[in-house]
């Protein structure tokens, strides 16, 4: 009896009992909430299937499909445009008022704070509804223009700049980029400057030749983070030009959407993801396979 | 020497906060708003004070649309909130625990199968996943808007194995010898130490599930459930002619949780931010 309790607590406290209880609601939850559903959606993605129906096996019909199927082209186009305008933007951007917010000054803590702002909640959709407003045909942006004489636009009518207040909008939440760039700046050694000052170097010789170069371990982190992001936009898109004018901002989670929630078709949907993980991982790689002509690391140094 | 010090600090500070005013411009504009009618906020161009200020907005914003008010829309948001935040908590140290404190077989390939999670945009599986909640019967309750986080977030769980590294091993051998098993060291010494990295914790959770939009939008089809970011959109859209000003109004106040941990929480959201990426 005794020696049963003995086994019985040697086993309980044993590593590998106190790991798995511990970490049980992770494996749990990464089958039930990850692989499961990865590998559902292959055999999704190869039916037609709509909800209430039972869904029928096409093989690789619907990823035939996508390749003939402009509306989702065109889809690829305008996002990859999106991403490849708003993410340099908003990383420059972000960098600069790193910068500008690093610097010694009273006060730097409270301005970074006054310039997260934005970020903070700018997702959400009461922001989106204020965007959706300011640049109505009779908003303030209209009215702005009216003020310096200038004719009315019609912004969420015209493909260009339905576009542009998008990636503007993308650009305004520079936030979280700004304080991870703002992290890193203050980790670059003073000494680097210094030595540099006393060579006789300028600000501008001294931020290419030292704050980029410390700070583009942080700069790839910051470009993967902000691109994956970028690929799913979705809720401004989704509230502020419902992917028009003439789907110039149907973006890529938003056709998805579309077609899995509204349309029912869950096949198509299921491959459009699958693409769409596809597209996001190469580009990802390619990412990494540039960093290593523009990345330093200390050992370069 | 010192006058052209002043004169450079003067000429940063007014760029500084010229720049800050614009970026916080259209929130302010959207604040100010919910204290105007649609006349004022249409045609008033940047004017920030309201000419005269109509806090009925908020009362009759604060009606909702179908009978319902905004009381049912904002207590939702706080019941899905809370809960999920309590239970990301509770799943994801229990889980930071067993990555970074004990070696059990197999640690490594799940510890890479959670980067991997976090790497894995989340919108790739939300049309399996809705179709699996669709075939239990879950679409139209609060479950899937909660359940997943009694399973630990990956973000999180990366987050507080990165504050854990701080929480000396030495801690752990001396309350060995002490006699605390591996379950009470959790609850003794890893659990309150790592309490910094729980505030974290709990006010991007929050915050972001009480921003979320699109997993409320897709899985919740009674009005009366509707979370306070669903309910806005669907009050802007009701009716043909949008009341602007109530509108703003029922904005604004769904922002103000958000504002009040950003006022109270900042050190804690910004160590969240810059702590993801890099240590330090």
């Amino acid at each position: 009896m005794n020696e049963l309790k003995t086994n019985w607590k040697k086993i309980l406290y044993h590593n590998n009992t106190v790991g798995y209880i511990f970490s049980f609601p992770f494996l749990f939850g990464f089958f039930a909430f990850t692989l499961i559903p990865v590998l559902v959606s292959v055999y999704y993605s190869m039916t037609n299937y709509k909800l209430g129906q039972s869904p029928v096996f096409i093989g690789l019909e619907n990823y035939r499909n996508l390749f003939s199927d402009d509306r989702f082209l065109n889809s690829v186009k305008v996002t990859l445009i999106y991403v490849i305008t708003s993410v340099p933007s908003k990383l420059i951007f972000a960098l600069f008022i790193a910068y500008l917010l690093t610097q010694k000054h009273s006060g730097v803590t409270f301005y970074r704070s006054l310039y997260y702002v934005p970020s903070l909640i700018g997702g959400s959709i009461a922001v989106a509804l204020v965007w959706k407003t300011i640049f109505s045909r009779k908003g303030l942006a209209n009215t702005i223009l009216a003020s310096f004489g200038v004719p009315k636009l019609s912004w969420l009518g015209e493909p260009h700049l339905a576009m542009g207040i998008l990636v503007l909008m993308s650009v305004w939440q520079f936030g979280s980029s700004m304080i991870i760039f703002a992290a890193g700046l203050k980790e670059i050694s003073p000494t680097y400057y210094e030595a540099a000052e006393i060579d006789g170097a300028n600000k501008w010789q001294r931020f290419t030749a030292i704050t980029l170069p410390c700070l583009s371990p942080i700069i790839l982190y910051n470009l993967i983070m902000q691109t994956i992001t970028a690929f799913m936009a979705f809720t401004q898109a989704f509230v502020i030009t419902q992917g028009g004018p003439n789907d110039s901002t149907n973006f890529y989670a938003l056709y998805v959407y579309n077609h899995a929630f509204k349309w029912s078709n869950m096949g198509y949907a299921s491959a459009m993801s699958w693409v769409m993980l596809a597209l996001i991982s190469i580009i990802t790689f390619l990412l990494f396979k540039t960093s290593k002509f523009w990345v330093f690391t200390e050992a370069d140094q | 020497m010192t006058n052209k010090h002043k004169i450079q600090a003067s000429v940063y500070h007014l760029f500084v906060c010229v720049l800050g005013l614009m970026m916080i411009y259209p929130v302010l504009w959207m604040v100010s708003g919910s204290l105007k009618n649609n006349a004022e906020i249409l045609n008033g161009g940047m004017n920030l004070i309201p000419p005269q200020w109509r806090f009925s907005n908020f009362f009759t914003g604060y009606q909702g649309f179908g009978g319902i008010t905004f009381q049912t829309f904002f207590s939702n948001s706080f019941f899905v909130a809370s809960v999920s935040t309590l239970a990301t908590v509770l799943s994801s140290s229990c889980v930071a625990y067993a990555f970074s404190r004990v070696s059990f077989k197999g640690r490594n390939i799940w510890f890479m199968s959670m980067i991997c999670t976090m790497m894995l945009p989340s919108q790739i599986i939300l049309v399996p996943q809705y179709i699996i909640y669709n075939k239990l019967g879950l679409v139209g309750t609060y479950l899937p808007l909660i359940l997943p986080h009694f399973f630990g977030q990956a973000f999180f769980i990366y987050q507080m194995m990165q504050f854990g590294s701080g929480i000396p091993k030495d801690l752990d051998e001396a309350a060995i010898i002490d006699g605390c098993s591996k379950y009470s060291i959790f609850t003794r010494i890893f659990l309150p130490l790592l309490k910094p990295s729980i505030v974290t914790t709990i006010i991007i959770q929050f915050y972001w599930k009480w921003d979320d939009f699109m997993s409320p939008m897709i899985y919740l089809s009674k009005p009366r459930m509707y979370t306070a970011s669903v309910a806005i959109k669907n009050f802007a859209d009701s009716t043909s002619t949008t009341d602007y000003g109530a509108m703003f109004a029922m904005s604004t106040l769904s922002l103000i949780p958000v504002f009040l941990i950003f006022l109270f929480f900042n050190r804690y959201l910004v160590e969240g931010i810059s702590g993801s990426g890099i240590k330090g």
